[in-house]
């Protein structure tokens, strides 16, 4: 690794949107003088206090924060570890997507955009998207692979419900990677009046820091809540799932300065940190999966909203520095982490943050005794089908 | 207008001529690796094309609409990687000059020097990189230029007027006047932006002007023509090669050729 100090503060990119080596704005040209106007618009919003006040009462008074903490007395004991759960999985629909998305669609407004382009995996930034959209009487249009349409399709009737357009993308492998392809191309034609609502910490500049400003109210409260809890410590590890990487930046952005062990945990099939190397994509130079000759390759994982062969820029930087790690777990695993929360704890995760789960249990021998704070990241409803068809008559 | 201070490469220098005799500038697109793009380049040249512009087809094209996207899909599956691309075009001997239109990942994990040296060694004189905007475009422009490869610049109807001198002063061959605000694709017509840009572009450089993107037939290339100094063809050209091979390209590129050499075409 990297013979300098490991940072103990999180990076501001300057203009050239970088984290370290990683990040920048490889977009069309078409789409620059956009990106300039919302790293402006950003920065004006997030210094002033009027926004902040309004943003921070949707929070409360719609998303329902702060979330709180949960320990798991039962799972924790039967592991020897302390473990402490981050509850983004109570929030209003139902993950911690709706953090950014009130951010991003209160900037919308503010910029005089009338209408918002998301790219969804999972389905929860879709939804999230299409509720901040009904809410603040905005048009919104959500780009979703194909085969993530079939999987997920419980959310995909939520958007509709929520008065989202939902439109497939064949193209490609037809997930995650390619729903961002369709929604970059439909931003190109649309970019005078849209906003493009972008799902995780990716994408150019200065979409992953904006993001991971807007999800870094989990870090916040769960550094505060954690050291009240366990009488002022801090945690020994905070674990969370990374796709694009949201989720973990906004729990990891509180712990930065600690001597706290970050643990970002991949899907086998989709480890861009851990087996991937650098390269450049949906406007952001990253750790990537991608062949010889940059061809970006499929990612295969159990949970739609981690299939994606790349990951936000800021985790190449964490990694590459040595302030995190970034190990995976395969499908099989997840499986065996869905169930047991679910049987242990009477929660049901979502298989993205089951990821978590398996990493925990699997790590647990090599941290006794040890308190670990997981990012709960969302709820399991929307996997139910799903696992409803892996798992069948087995539970019986 | 602006004069340009840079000494022009092989590209620039053609067209400069072609523009100089009073002809109109046509660049055909044709996708690297698809089944006759060999073929489909020998019978544009043979048909009146001044440069080819070949697509290194990559797997996650934004900028790329329906038609294209299925033809650098189609190609990929076949097999076709830069290096055979860039292989088999040794192997042509057309008299045109050939620019390479690659997404920057293409060209960032072969490297910048090795990628501009293949281009070179390759018989390639200039690079489009889409993707690469001004601010991100340095480090490679330095290394094409030291390869003699012309970088393209793109310049979009969303820029400001401040920005696009800024965009011209680093284009080498010629600026693609980006014609309209979305991705390429056949349009039922040409749109407002793309006059309006050729017409901002023509204000501020001598650089040869070309509007791509949107260019769908040869009515629109004579509109695009009245104003800049040529046009590049890319989904209209990639659809034929797709549905009806080498030889309707060859024979859509004569029809384009004719139109914009029409005496009514060169009319200003
Ligand atoms: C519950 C949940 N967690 C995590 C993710 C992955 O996104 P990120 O890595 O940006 O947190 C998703 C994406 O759909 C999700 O729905």
């Amino acid at each position: 690794m990297n013979s300098k100090p490991v940072p103990t503060e999180l990076l501001t990119p300057g203009a050239d949107g970088r984290f370290g080596e990683f990040g920048g704005r490889f977009v069309p040209e078409t789409l620059v003088p956009a990106c300039e106007e919302l790293e402006r618009a950003f920065n004006d919003a997030w210094n002033d206090s009027l926004f902040r006040t309004e943003l921070d009462d949707l929070l409360r008074e719609y998303a329902g924060r702060p979330s709180i903490l949960t320990e798991c007395h039962n799972l924790g004991a039967q592991l020897g570890i302390r473990l402490i759960l981050k509850r983004e999985d109570l929030n209003h629909t139902g993950s911690h997507k709706i953090n950014s998305v009130l951010g991003q669609a209160l900037l919308a407004k503010r910029m005089g955009k009338k209408r918002i382009i998301a790219e969804t995996g999972a389905g929860q930034h879709g939804v999230a998207s299409a509720t901040a959209a009904a809410l603040l009487g905005l048009e919104c249009k959500v780009y979703m692979g194909a085969v993530d349409v079939e999987r997920q399709s419980l959310n995909v009737f939520r958007m509709k419900l929520l008065g989202a357009t939902v439109e497939a993308a064949n193209s490609g492998s037809r997930t995650l990677k390619d729903a961002v392809n369709e929604a970059m191309r439909d931003w190109v034609a649309s970019v005078e009046t849209s906003y493009y609502c972008i799902g995780s910490v990716m994408g150019p500049h200065p979409y992953p820091f904006m993001v991971r400003q807007f999800q870094s109210v989990i870090g916040k409260e769960a550094r505060k809540q954690f050291q009240e809890m366990c009488d002022g410590a801090d945690p020994n590890v905070v674990v969370a799932c990374v796709g694009g990487g949201s989720n973990a930046m906004g729990i990891f952005s509180g712990f930065v300065d600690a001597k706290t062990r970050l643990v970002g945990v991949e899907p086998a099939g989709g480890a861009a940190v851990g087996r991937g190397t650098p390269g450049v994509v949906h406007g952001m130079k990253s750790y990537l999966m991608q062949d010889e000759y940059g061809q970006v390759q499929e990612a295969h994982s159990i949970s739609a909203g981690l299939d994606y062969p790349g990951v936000g820029p800021e985790h190449s930087y964490l990694a590459s520095v040595g302030r995190a790690e970034y190990p995976s777990v395969n499908d099989q695993e997840v499986i065996e982490g869905f169930k047991l929360l679910a049987r242990t704890e009477g929660i049901i995760p979502a298989l993205e943050c089951a990821h978590a789960v398996a990493w925990i249990a699997k790590e647990a021998p090599k941290i006794q005794g040890q308190t670990v704070l997981m990012n709960l990241s969302g709820r399991g409803d929307k996997d139910v089908a799903q696992m409803m068809t892996i798992l069948g008559d087995q539970l019986d | 207008m602006k004069i340009a201070t840079h000494s022009p490469g092989v590209l620039e220098t053609h067209l400069r001529k072609t523009r100089g005799v009073g002809r109109k500038i046509l660049v055909p697109y044709i996708t690297g690796g698809l089944t006759g793009w060999i073929d489909a380049i020998r019978g544009a040249v043979a048909n009146g094309a001044d440069a080819i512009e070949i697509g290194i087809p990559f797997s996650d094209p934004v900028m790329d609409g329906p038609i294209i996207q299925m033809a650098s899909e189609k190609a990929l599956r076949d097999g076709a990687t830069p290096i055979s691309i860039l292989q088999e075009l040794r192997t042509v001997d057309v008299a045109v000059p050939l620019i390479v239109m690659c997404y920057y990942n293409t060209v960032f994990r072969a490297g910048h020097d090795r990628f501009a040296n293949t281009l070179r060694d390759s018989g390639v004189v200039a690079a489009i990189v889409p993707d690469l905007p001004l601010e991100e475009s340095a480090q490679w422009a330095s290394a094409a230029e030291k390869s003699q490869i012309e970088t393209v610049m793109l310049a979009a109807p969303t820029a400001p007027d401040e920005r696009l001198p800024r965009v011209v002063d680093r284009a080498r061959g010629f600026v693609y006047a980006v014609g309209l605000l979305g991705v390429t694709g056949e349009r039922t017509e040409l749109a407002v932006t793309a006059v309006a840009m050729a017409t901002r572009l023509k204000k501020i450089t001598d650089v040869p002007v070309l509007v791509g993107v949107g260019v769908s037939n040869a009515e629109q290339a004579v509109q695009a023509c009245t104003v800049a100094d040529g046009v590049i063809q890319g989904a209209s050209v990639v659809r034929r090669l797709l549905e009806d091979g080498a030889d309707a390209v060859a024979e859509y590129v004569a029809e384009v050729r004719a139109a914009i050499d029409s005496p009514i075409a060169s009319k200003r």
